[in-house]
């Protein structure tokens, strides 16, 4: 059992470790949606939930499989959660909101191949998070990756304007921006443990 | 000698089939899908090429069922099972993995599971294996396999020598070589692919051109 307090959980999992900058997690909604920040932000939102909710099934899972001693269902048992989670959220947007619906496009169905959200439930299983603990961690890497998300398109919609060579135009630049943004996280690093 | 001509097309067809996940179709450098075991575990060319191996693996073999399957599976359903056999694999390399060396299992970490959400083997069962032969869903597998593993040891091979002054732990450079840390660290990653991006980008135009 680990004896980290819950803040620090959140501030590790959402500035120090950050999912997308640090892990590399959740690159190609990263690279994907992050043109404009409007989409950005209601993606990060999706995420987010997907995320809290397939942390809590995962936590329940385990336990369940520590229990009747099968961890190689672990893996299956979880994707399956975070699809069937997905496809709750893809029915919920498109009947609250179809433009969101549209604007979000393939990317919905994606976030189940979102390794952020794999990411979460296998990480705070290794770490041996509890109940409360994993659903603290959860929070803290959905709200990393909606910064994450909104930076980067902030300065995408700026570089808009800039004149770039035309070899480096699209995801090459966008690359760029994800490396120096991945420095300047670095910079957190003394927060956490 | 009609016979012969269907024959020698099929065999340039499949010869593409494998050829462009290697260049002209790169999953990495031209699709840009499978982004994320790309840039975190090349750090070192051992890794990269490790990874880029198991991820050809499950593609082969979901490739494979997929293919064999495609007529049996209802269309509803189909991107659930496809998800359901590559996560059987992917735990099958897991385990494969860990029981060949524990140092390996332990510096991919939990990359290795995360093979399951790869696009680029969802992508290819979704694209290709469940509308081809069984034929040519292994040659595209295999292409698109050897394109990863190449990307991923291109990267994995720049980010070593400078970050590190050596390739495969071999030490290249005299004790004078001040190592760039950069490229170790998760920025690194973002910059070696970018420039990899560029180059690619830079022939392509050339090519266009002339």
């Amino acid at each position: 059992m680990n004896t980290e307090s819950l803040g620090s959980i959140f501030l590790n999992a959402a500035l120090v470790n950050n999912f997308v900058l640090a892990y590399f997690l959740g690159i190609c909604p990263f690279l994907g949606v992050s043109g404009k920040m409007e989409t950005a932000t209601k993606m990060g939102g999706a995420v987010m939930f997907v995320m809290l909710i397939s942390s809590m099934s995962a936590y329940g899972i385990h336990a369940f499989l520590v229990r009747i001693d099968a961890p190689f269902l672990q893996l299956i048992s979880y994707i399956v959660v975070i699809a069937s989670t997905v496809q709750l959220v893809e029915m919920f947007i498109k009947k609250i909101s179809p433009v969101l619906f549209k604007s979000l496009g393939i990317f919905l169905p994606l976030i189940t191949t979102n390794c952020a959200i794999l990411g979460v439930a296998l990480f705070q299983t290794n770490k041996g998070y509890g109940f409360l603990e994993s659903i603290v961690y959860s929070l803290g890497a959905g709200a990393g990756f909606m910064l994450a998300l909104v930076l980067i398109a902030g300065i995408r919609e700026q570089m808009n304007f800039a004149e770039v060579p035309n070899i480096s135009k699209g995801t090459a630049l966008t690359l760029f921006i994800a490396g120096i943004l991945s420095l300047c996280f670095m910079g957190f690093a003394g927060l956490g443990a | 000698m009609s016979n012969d001509n269907s024959k020698s097309k099929q065999e340039v067809t499949s010869t593409d089939e494998f050829i462009k996940g290697l260049w002209r179709d790169n999953p990495v450098f031209v699709q840009v899908l499978g982004m994320c075991p790309v840039l975190a575990v090349s750090n070192t060319a051992e890794n990269a090429l490790a990874m880029g191996l198991a991820t050809a693996f499950v593609l082969l073999m979901s490739n494979i069922l997929v293919s064999l399957l495609r007529n049996f599976v209802p269309k509803q359903v189909r991107i659930a099972s496809y998800i359901l056999i590559i996560a059987t694999f992917v735990t099958v390399t897991d385990y494969a993995i860990q029981a060949i060396s524990v140092e390996l299992h332990k510096s991919l970490g939990a990359f290795i599971s995360l093979i399951v959400v790869n696009c680029l083997i969802l992508s290819r069962a979704e694209a290709f294996a469940s509308k081809n032969t069984i034929g040519k869903s292994i040659l595209d597998a295999l292409g698109m396999g050897l394109g990863f593993t190449l990307a991923l040891f291109c990267l994995g091979a720049v980010r070593e020598i400078l970050g590190n002054g050596s390739i495969f732990n071999i030490p290249i450079f005299s004790d004078g070589y001040q190592s760039w840390i950069v490229m170790i660290l998760p920025a690194g990653g973002f910059f070696t692919l970018a420039l990899w991006l560029l180059i690619i980008n830079a022939i392509q135009t050339r090519k266009v051109k002339s």
